[in-house]
This record gives C-alpha cells, sequence and structure tokens, in this order.
C-alpha cells in the first residue's frame, strides 16, 4: 500500500434529471489500494463508480459537476476519450455478464478492440494470463472454445473480471461484484481481489461489511447521497466517526 | 381497522368456495373459447387449401395429342437449303391444319372444320416450326407429331364439362343413311335411358317457366295496383305465353311415346359405330334420325357394334362442341392422345392461350423485385434501427419520427403505389413495369416493418451486455456492430422476412407503377418489362377462359409454396442465430 493518490475528486454532485443523487463528495482513490464503498440501497455508491469510468454517459439525463482526476487529469475534459478512459478504468457489474462467445472471444474482445496485440500468439499470451490472474485458467484452459455462458456464475463472474484486465487497466472498479454468488465463489473472488491489488488500484462496491472489512484498505461510507465517513478500514470498522456510521456498521440502519 | 388474524379465516368460508369455483368455470371457459377458436382457424386453413388444391390439379397436366404430319418440302424448305431461317418461314399452321384434314376426311363444311382445328393449341404449330429447324431432316417426310391440345379439348379430357354417359346397346341397328343424314333403328329399347334423360329435361324446363309465370305474375299485380294497366296488360300476356309453354313441355314430358326433337339446349345424344357417329335431332325409345359424322351406308349392325353416348350438359352451355367429343373419342380410342406432367406451367411466361400460360415469367419477375426490396430495405432498415435505438437522443424530434415511422407500417399499400409513380416514375424517371420500380416501392413499404422488427430486437438485448461492452472500453459504434447486432439478428431476420412475404404477396401499389401489363417473355433483368406472382394470379382470375381457373389456384399454390419457403427461412435463420445470454 502506498499513498500515491490514482483518483482524487473533489466536490462532486451528480443529478439524474431533477434528484440530486451524489452530493458534494470528496474522495481520493490510493494507488495499489483496495476501496471498499459502503452503504445502505440507494444511497449513491454505484453511481459514484460509475463516475469514475464515465458509465453515466449512457445515461442522457445524468449531469455531473466536481472535479474528478486521475493521474491529476480531468477525466471528463473535452480532451478526454471516455473509450479510451474506460480501456485505463475496468469495470466488472454486479451481474455476471459475459458476451454469448467464447471463453476465449470473451477475454481477447478488449486487447483486439484498442488494438494492444500485433498477432495470435501475443493474443493468446495475453488471454492466459488474464485467466490466469483472475484464477479461472486451471478450469477453463481445456474449453476456450466453450460459450462464456456455459459456466457456473462464479466462474463467469472471474471470467469478466479476466475480461476487464486483458485490457491492462491502472483502476478496476467493481459493482458488488460478488452479489449473485454463494459464499465459496464470493471467498473466491475476494482472494482475487487481494491479489489484484499488488497491479491495480480496486475500487468495490459491497453490500456485505464483512466483505469490505476483509478485501479493503480504504473504506467510505454512503448516506443518501452524502459521503459520510472515509479513511482506514480498520478505523471505520473499529472507531467511526460519525453516528450513522455506527447506526449503519451495527446493524441498526441499513 | 382490519384484523389480519379475521382476514385469514376467509380463506375457509363458504362464500371463498364460491369464488374459487366462478374463478374456475372462467378459466375453464376460456380456454373453451381459445379450442373453439383455433378449430375455426383450422377448419378454414383446410377449406382454403383444399378448394386451391382440388382446383389447381388440373394446371399439373396437359395434354397431347399424336397426328401424322407430313412435312412438306415444297412448302417448308422448296430449294433443299436446309437453313433455319428459310425453314422457320414456312406456314405451320397450315401444316398441322393438314394434319387434322387427312385425319378427319369427312369433316367437310367450313365451321365443322373450324371447330376441327380448335382441337388442337395454336401454340403446336410454332413447336412443329421448331422441329423442322432444329432436324430439317425431317422435311419431306411424314412424321408422328405431339400437337398439344388446345384448352377446351384439355378440359374436356379431364371430365370439366360433364361425363360422356356410354351404354352397350342390345338390340340390332339398322340404319338408313345418305351418307349425310341417317335414321338408326334399333330392335330393343336401347334410347329409353336417353329418353327418360330427355323427359326428365323436359319437365324441369315446364318448371322453370312456371317459375318464370309466376314473376310476371306478381309484375302485373304490382302494376294493376299501380293503375298501369298498359304494362299490367303486357305482364298478364307474358303470363300466359309461359304458362302455355310450361304446359306444353309438360305434356311432352310425361308422354311415355313418340319421338321427341332434340336441339342445342337439350342433352345430346350420340350414335357409336366404330369411328362413325351419328348426331341424333330425334329421338324415340326405339331410335332417332341425325346428322352423320363419318362415312355410313345403309345396313345393319349388331348388338356389341355400336353404342348411345349421353351428354349430359346441352350443347350451348359447353365450349366444346358435339363435333369435338366425337372427334376427340375417336382420337382417345386411336390411343392418338396422352395426358402428362405439365412442365409447360413451370417453365413459360404469360399467354393468351391458357395451355400455353406460364408462371415462370411472373415467378422470375417477383424473384428481381424481392432482390431490389432486400437490398434495399435490409440495410437502410436496420441502419435505420440502430441509429434510432442506439444513437438518436430522446427528443421531441425523434420521438416524432418514431411515431412516424410506426404509423407508415399501417398505411394501405396503394399508397406507396402513388407515391412510387409520382416519385420514382414521374420524377426519376425509373423505368415502367420494371422490377427496379417495383422492388423501390415495396422496399419503401415494407422499411417501417422492418424497421420496427429490428428496434424491438435491439430493445430486447439486455442492457448488461452494452454495459459489459462499452465497460471494457467499446465505442458505441463496436458496442452496436460488435453485440448488440449479432444478438438481434434473429429478430432483424424474422422481421425481414415477414415484411419480405408481405411484399411477395403485394399487387396493389405495383398496379400502380404498371407491372400489371401483359408480359410473355421472361425478365432476365430488373430493368426488363415483368410481372409478379400476385399480379399474375389476379389478371388470371380475371380471364373469361375456363382454363385459367385451375391455373390462377395452381398460381396461388406456387406463391403459397414460396411464402411457406421465406417462413421456413426465418425459422431457420431465427433457430441459426439464437445465442443465450
Amino acid at each position: 500500500m502506498t499513498d500515491t493518490v490514482k483518483i482524487s475528486t473533489k466536490n462532486v454532485d451528480v443529478f439524474y434529471g431533477d434528484n440530486h443523487a451524489i452530493k458534494d463528495v470528496s474522495v481520493d482513490i490510493l494507488h495499489n489500494t483496495v476501496t471498499a464503498f459502503i452503504g445502505p440501497s440507494g444511497c449513491g455508491k454505484s453511481t459514484f463508480l460509475r463516475c469514475l469510468n464515465r458509465m453515466n454517459d449512457t445515461i442522457d439525463s445524468c449531469k455531473i459537476t466536481g472535479d474528478l482526476l486521475m493521474d491529476g487529469e480531468d477525466i471528463y475534459a473535452k480532451s478526454v476519450d471516455p473509450v479510451q478512459l474506460r480501456a485505463k478504468v475496468g469495470m466488472v457489474f454486479q451481474k455476471p455478464n459475459p458476451f454469448p462467445k467464447s471463453i476465449f472471444d470473451n477475454v481477447a474482445y478488449g486487447p483486439r478492440i484498442h488494438g494492444l496485440v500485433g498477432n495470435k500468439t501475443d493474443l493468446e499470451e495475453v488471454v492466459e494470463k488474464s485467466l490466469r490472474r483472475a484464477a479461472i485458467w486451471k478450469e477453463v484452459k481445456d474449453r476456450l472454445d466453450a460459450p462464456g455462458t456455459s459456466l457456473s456464475g462464479g466462474q463467469q463472474q472471474r471470467l469478466c473480471i479476466a475480461r476487464a484486465i486483458a485490457t491492462a487497466p491502472e483502476v478496476l472498479l467493481m459493482d458488488e461484484p460478488a452479489s449473485a454468488l454463494d459464499p465459496i465463489a464470493t471467498a473466491q473472488i475476494e482472494e482475487l481481489i487481494d491479489e489484484l491489488r499488488h497491479n491495480y488500484s480496486v475500487v468495490i462496491v459491497t453490500h456485505s461489511m464483512q466483505q469490505a472489512a476483509r478485501v479493503s484498505q480504504k473504506t467510505a461510507f454512503f448516506h443518501l447521497g452524502d459521503m459520510v465517513e472515509y479513511g482506514d478500514t480498520s478505523t471505520i470498522f473499529t472507531n467511526p466517526v460519525d453516528q450513522r456510521t455506527q447506526d449503519y456498521i451495527t446493524g441498526r440502519i441499513g | 381497522m382490519v384484523s389480519m388474524t379475521e382476514l385469514s379465516k376467509m380463506h375457509n368460508s363458504p362464500e371463498s368456495a364460491v369464488r374459487l369455483k366462478k374463478r374456475k368455470a372462467s378459466e375453464w371457459r376460456l380456454k373453451a373459447y381459445g379450442i373453439l377458436a383455433i378449430t375455426l382457424a383450422g377448419a378454414a386453413l383446410i377449406t382454403l387449401m383444399w378448394s386451391v388444391v382440388s382446383k389447381a390439379s388440373g394446371a399439373f397436366t396437359e395434354s397431347y395429342i399424336t397426328l401424322p404430319v407430313y412435312l412438306e418440302a415444297d412448302e417448308i424448305d422448296p430449294d433443299g437449303t436446309n437453313d433455319p431461317s428459310i425453314i422457320g418461314r414456312a406456314n405451320y399452321g397450315g401444316l398441322t391444319k393438314d394434319a387434322l384434314k387427312a385425319a378427319f376426311p369427312f369433316v367437310k363444311s367450313r365451321g365443322d372444320k373450324r371447330a376441327m382445328y380448335d382441337i388442337i393449341s395454336g401454340g403446336a404449330a410454332f413447336e412443329l416450326r421448331e422441329l423442322a429447324m432444329a432436324r430439317p431432316s425431317n422435311i419431306g417426310q411424314t412424321i408422328d407429331f405431339r400437337f398439344l391440345a388446345s384448352d377446351i379439348a384439355d378440359l374436356y379430357l379431364k371430365g370439366s364439362y360433364g361425363e360422356l354417359v356410354e351404354q352397350n346397346a342390345d338390340g340390332t341397328l339398322s340404319v338408313e343413311s345418305d351418307g349425310k343424314a341417317a335414321v338408326v333403328t334399333s330392335s330393343a329399347q336401347d334410347f329409353a335411358f336417353v329418353m327418360a334423360r330427355v323427359k326428365a329435361d323436359l319437365r324441369a324446363k315446364a318448371a322453370f317457366n312456371r317459375d318464370q309465370a309466376a314473376l310476371q305474375e306478381n309484375g302485373r299485380a304490382v302494376f294493376t295496383e299501380r293503375g298501369d294497366l298498359e304494362e299490367a296488360a303486357k305482364r298478364e300476356a307474358a303470363r300466359d305465353r309461359f304458362l302455355a309453354l310450361a304446359a306444353e313441355l309438360e305434356a311432352r314430358g310425361s308422354r311415355t311415346d313418340g319421338a321427341e326433337v332434340l336441339d342445342k339446349n337439350s342433352p345430346s345424344v350420340l350414335v357409336r359405330m366404330g369411328d362413325t357417329w351419328v348426331k341424333l335431332t330425334e329421338v324415340s325409345a326405339t331410335g332417332g334420325a341425325g346428322k352423320v359424322i363419318g362415312t355410313l351406308d345403309s345396313g345393319e349392325l349388331a348388338a356389341g357394334e355400336w353404342q348411345v353416348y349421353l351428354q349430359d350438359l346441352p350443347e350451348a352451355s359447353r365450349k366444346v362442341s358435339d363435333l369435338q367429343v366425337m372427334l376427340i373419342e375417336n382420337l382417345r380410342s386411336a390411343g392418338a392422345i396422352e395426358t402428362v406432367f405439365n412442365t409447360r406451367f413451370f417453365s413459360a411466361g404469360d399467354s393468351r392461350e391458357p395451355e400455353l400460360a406460364g408462371i415462370w415469367g411472373a415467378a422470375v419477375g417477383s424473384f428481381w423485385t424481392m432482390l431490389v426490396t432486400i437490398l434495399l430495405a435490409f440495410p437502410i432498415g436496420v441502419m435505420a434501427a440502430i441509429y434510432l435505438e442506439e444513437f438518436a437522443k430522446k427528443n421531441l424530434m425523434n420521438t416524432f419520427i418514431e411515431v412516424n415511422i410506426n404509423n407508415l407500417a399501417a398505411v394501405p399499400s396503394i399508397v406507396y403505389g402513388l407515391l412510387g409513380l409520382a416519385v420514382f416514375l414521374g420524377f426519376f424517371g425509373v423505368p415502367r413495369s420494371a422490377p427496379l420500380a417495383g422492388g423501390i416501392v415495396l422496399a419503401v413499404m415494407t422499411l417501417p416493418t422492418i424497421i420496427i422488427a429490428s428496434r424491438a430486437a435491439m430493445a430486447a438485448v439486455p442492457p448488461s451486455i452494452r454495459d459489459a461492452a462499452l465497460g471494457i472500453g467499446a465505442s458505441k459504434l463496436q458496442t452496436a456492430f460488435h453485440h448488440v447486432l449479432p444478438l438481434s439478428m434473429p429478430g432483424i431476420l424474422t422481421g425481414t422476412i415477414i415484411g419480405m412475404a408481405r411484399a411477395l404477396g403485394e399487387t396493389a401499389p405495383l398496379i400502380m407503377i404498371g407491372m400489371v401489363a401483359f408480359i410473355v417473355d421472361v425478365p432476365k433483368g430488373v430493368m426488363d418489362s415483368a410481372t409478379v406472382l400476385p399480379v399474375q394470379i389476379y389478371r388470371w382470375s380475371d380471364f373469361p377462359e375456363r382454363a385459367f381457373e385451375a391455373r390462377t389456384s395452381a398460381a396461388i399454390l406456387v406463391l403459397l409454396v414460396f411464402l411457406v419457403l421465406m417462413n421456413g427461412l426465418a425459422v431457420f435463420l431465427r433457430k441459426r442465430f439464437e445465442r443465450r445470454w
């Protein structure tokens, strides 16, 4: 864990039409760190996460103000191509969503469209490395031609992680990646997140406080669009400053 | 305050049982309605198919008459050049007529000859010409040539004009003949069954006249009431005429002895003696008198050497005359007639002669038209759908466009025909009657269907797939073409093929742009004049020749086969492209 700031956000407000979804949030995402966003349903943690790779651009009514800087550069600057940004800021979604293509094509899609590799051998190497890093290589290496949708839920999610890291991103956003999975698959994903921290900045949105406690070094607690508290995970869980954080952690709200 | 505990007791109340029973009854009723609806639809479909197939069967066979024909060298190629251009100039119609004259030398009068020529199709002479041009070695020889039977001969052979009932006679027939007219008398009551039929016919005519008299009586009563006595008197006179006629016919019909006169409106009675026939104009229970067809001398014929024939349908009510019937029967007895599968129907273009008309020209016209339609409508439609579904912002303008596209799908197709006439033919100068013009008009008509179906298919692609693609940095265009489009392909193809099937069956807009013309040649490209299958059906259904009835039904079958094939293709493509997510 270093203290280098990867993404810095200041005074971010997000509106969906008239709905003020994120209110004046400022968080710094650190390099090689797992940052967890926790909070009750509808508190805006997913919305905030999607601001980090401009996935909210696809929603017409969404308006974002404030500063979001990655490596000191404005993410929302005119000169920044969201496509380019998303190649650097990968994302894994709540529901496993592999493409209805082969396992190989799922992972190879990113490198292909970004022109990361020149030939087939390199592409195969990238696919293998990504699948290995996502801890699924052993299970799928003999059936790379099988459709990605034929895998189990946990395997599909790891495939999606492999797909996200195949484009060699610098930041990995995970939106409740284990919420649709059973405890064993969840444990595998969590282990994987811990592994991934050595190469990427990981931001994870989760409903499970235990999960946040297990995998993250930094935690931000969101409540009704406000970011209530942000700090070291150990501090948040043992010694929260805000009453609302305390209530949420102890299970009184949410 | 409602107590939930009290409410839960309601489940066991008698009212609840009644409600449950009502619910079950309504469920059962709905099921019954559904089954009834499906049964009715199925019955309608079966009736339609049965009617079309049974009517079409006559179009799938054609008849040929084999006759020896002398390919006269003096007429065809007097100098022996073997040059097809010279051979092609000869009068093959005349040779065909000569062949018939040689086969039936006893047919003398001009009218009879014309009737005789009519049993062979006008197209047979062209086939004879082609044979002579292809094989000049036959010139100067007598060859057996298969002449295509005309539509009336073909229909007669297929039994469309009622049956010719044959009866073997028991008695000995004595004949008094002067070669032209003959009186025939049998030693037994061999004509009794014919007489019974003739009497029944007379009684039916009497009944018809009585009905007419009743109508006149009604008229008389009405005019008397109105005070128009002059008109009433006219009606009364007419009534009395009909009544007198009816009385006379009844008297003739109930008489058991004597002879009856046969005319064009009576059943035909024919006596056959080998290849010679006597068409009776007067008949009694034991014989009659009539016209000789063939050569006949006075004498006696033993039982078994002659037969009596009865054709129920009066000569005036059918296209095929008694003379033609007798000639055809002679040819049939000689084994000169064969009925074969009608390949011409599937390979020829249109014709005014039913026996020469084929569906191929229209089928090829449909093919070219559909080709133009799909090449225009599919890419434009899919691109429009991608733009509207994936790129267009939700604003007033786009909503307006969307609503209008949906409305366009419901515009009557003839309106597109008017548009095509005004814009594509009038302004852009696309050639009239060409598949290009038809294809453009049908493409415009099909576009809304394709756009709507494609948009629905794209909207059904889960957003998670778009998220996944966008999340790893695919552009909107890449997301649309790499993921959304392939996944929605089954739906798009289904919509397209349904639109195409509708276009294939469309008549109205094509009439507006002149594709309803009579076109004999098979179109060779999109700029040639052409017609299409449904227009061909429409035209044939309007032709007076009876043989076109079968051809119309057969053409409908061909169109249905194309539609079934297209729908089959839709199912196949849907299954082929279907992927799970």
